[in-house]
């Protein structure tokens, strides 16, 4: 199940005013975050929730933390309330030094749909990186398939698809490994 | 008996150093009368601290306001005036109203802030004029238009999340000849609430180093970012504000009861960190965003 989740409207009706479309101050990123997860409460299954920024003129380190950081951390989690994965769109300079900050301060990172393409942003190691990376050249690829085109062993490859699993950075397809935003439309 | 405080003619953070050194052996229940009739000149930390100031005695001070009327008027259209009469018994003639007409220095006029929404109010206020300013008068990219946004949210944060009270903000463009040459946009807020040395006591499980006072809580607080909150999460705001003023050559200045930190440009001479000054509770932020002056921004 897919959510588009408009940010800013998500935080008109946090505030119940429309007057406002930066995203600032800890208790307003604290009442948007629950907004979104009340959203994903809804799904009994798998849910994919892009988190669109478009229409965001700013955010601070603060909301940032509480929309961004928080959000990725609940959700990658072994008691995660969801499987659920997120997407995150219309992130630009107005948004990305907070976000940046936070993902670097708690060792996150997310996945970016960019004009070119999904991208990852944040906190990686090299392996990380290499290995979605090949995963999304190759799509709906198995283990043994991302050894290959990495040209590396297969139970490291293994060990590094279940922690971006983890991270919800990627997801797992009826045994085969899919980077998130790669098929969500 | 009425004491007289004598406020210095051109009134700033340092020079407010004045004003606090005559108030601190005083009594919270001494009567007062702040005499600032020869103030030819307040910076927006300046007068936000003088409305701090009252909001520390417990015996309603007296302000004789500045006599010379171009600069009652910068006062009024600050909005000072209309906040000081509800802390000062205030004496002299003051324009009543604010002058809303014609360009102002002035990007946001003295605001109190105590809740999340008037944060949201403030930085929703200034942006649009704050991006003209920074972009035409600094001739800074416009990242620091976003960051500048994202500072003065910060900053006004540090209010609701510990200082126990309301306190002030005030933004100023203005040419900085005395001490620069340049143009500047400077921010101040202002409270007289918890202090940070109080807000990280009141952690859980605090435990006070060897040498444990205010200059140690500023240092806890701005340089390595620690919080009364155990949330690791915590602690960003003040670091963010840290970042974007080394980036762009800019100074901010942390005072709270004895000690003032400050983060110092190349182009200022004060000193990192100021102990031993007179006692004023809560905190009072200033962030100085200067005009460029040629080359690229630090990364």
């Amino acid at each position: 199940m897919m959510h588009h989740i408009d940010v800013s409207s998500v935080l008109r009706q946090t505030l119940a005013c429309d007057l406002y479309s930066n995203l600032v101050t800890r208790s307003t990123g604290a009442a948007v975050r629950d907004q979104i997860e009340s959203l994903l409460d809804d799904s009994q299954e798998r849910a994919l929730a892009v988190i669109d920024f478009s229409h965001v003129s700013m955010i601070d380190f603060s909301c940032a933390d509480e929309v961004v950081a928080k959000l990725l951390l609940r959700y990658a989690t072994d008691d995660a309330p969801h499987d659920a994965y997120f997407l995150f769109r219309g992130v630009t300079e107005r948004h990305w030094d907070a976000i940046e900050a936070v993902l670097e301060r708690h060792g996150l990172a997310l996945a970016l749909d960019a004009p070119d393409g999904v991208q990852l942003m944040g906190v990686l190691s090299d392996d990380e990186r290499r290995t979605w990376e090949a995963a999304s050249r190759l799509g709906h690829a198995d283990a043994a398939g991302v050894a290959r085109e990495t040209d590396a062993e297969l139970r490291a490859v293994e060990e590094t698809l279940d922690s971006l699993c983890r991270r919800r950075l990627m997801m797992r397809v009826d045994g085969r490994y899919a980077v998130v935003g790669s098929t969500y439309e | 008996m009425t004491t007289v405080i004598t406020v210095p003619p051109s009134l700033d953070d340092q020079s407010f150093e004045q004003v606090l050194d005559q108030v601190a052996p005083l009594p919270s229940e001494a009567k007062l009368l702040v005499d600032a009739r020869h103030v030819r000149w307040a910076s927006p930390y300046g007068l936000t601290a003088l409305l701090t100031l009252a909001q520390t005695r417990s015996e309603r001070p007296t302000l004789a306001v500045p006599e010379l009327d171009e600069t009652a008027s910068y006062w009024a259209r600050t909005a000072f005036f209309q906040h000081a009469e509800g802390l000062y018994d205030l004496r002299g003639s003051y324009p009543k109203r604010r002058d809303g007409g014609g360009e102002s220095n002035v990007l946001l006029e003295i605001t109190p802030i105590g809740k999340s929404d008037d944060v949201h109010s403030v930085v929703g206020r200034v942006q649009e004029r704050a991006q003209q300013i920074i972009k035409t008068e600094l001739h800074l990219e416009s990242k620091a238009i976003i960051g500048f946004a994202m500072t003065l949210s910060e900053v006004c944060q540090n209010i609701i999340e510990h200082a126990g009270q309301p306190g002030w903000v005030a933004v100023q463009s203005y040419r900085w000849t005395k001490r620069l040459g340049r143009r500047v946009v400077v921010i101040a807020v202002c409270d007289a609430g918890l202090g940070f040395r109080r807000s990280l006591e009141s952690a859980p499980g605090h435990v006070p180093s060897a040498r444990w006072d205010d200059a140690a809580a500023l240092e806890e607080a701005v340089i390595r970012g620690v919080s009364r909150f155990r949330d690791r999460s915590r602690g960003q705001g003040l670091a963010g504000a840290r970042n974007y003023v080394g980036r762009w050559k800019g100074k901010l200045s942390v005072r709270s009861g004895t000690a003032r930190i400050s983060i110092v440009p190349p182009w200022d001479d004060d000193v990192p960190l100021d102990e031993g000054l007179a006692p004023f509770p809560g905190a009072q932020v200033q962030v100085i965003l200067p005009e460029a002056q040629g080359g690229a921004p630090d990364r």
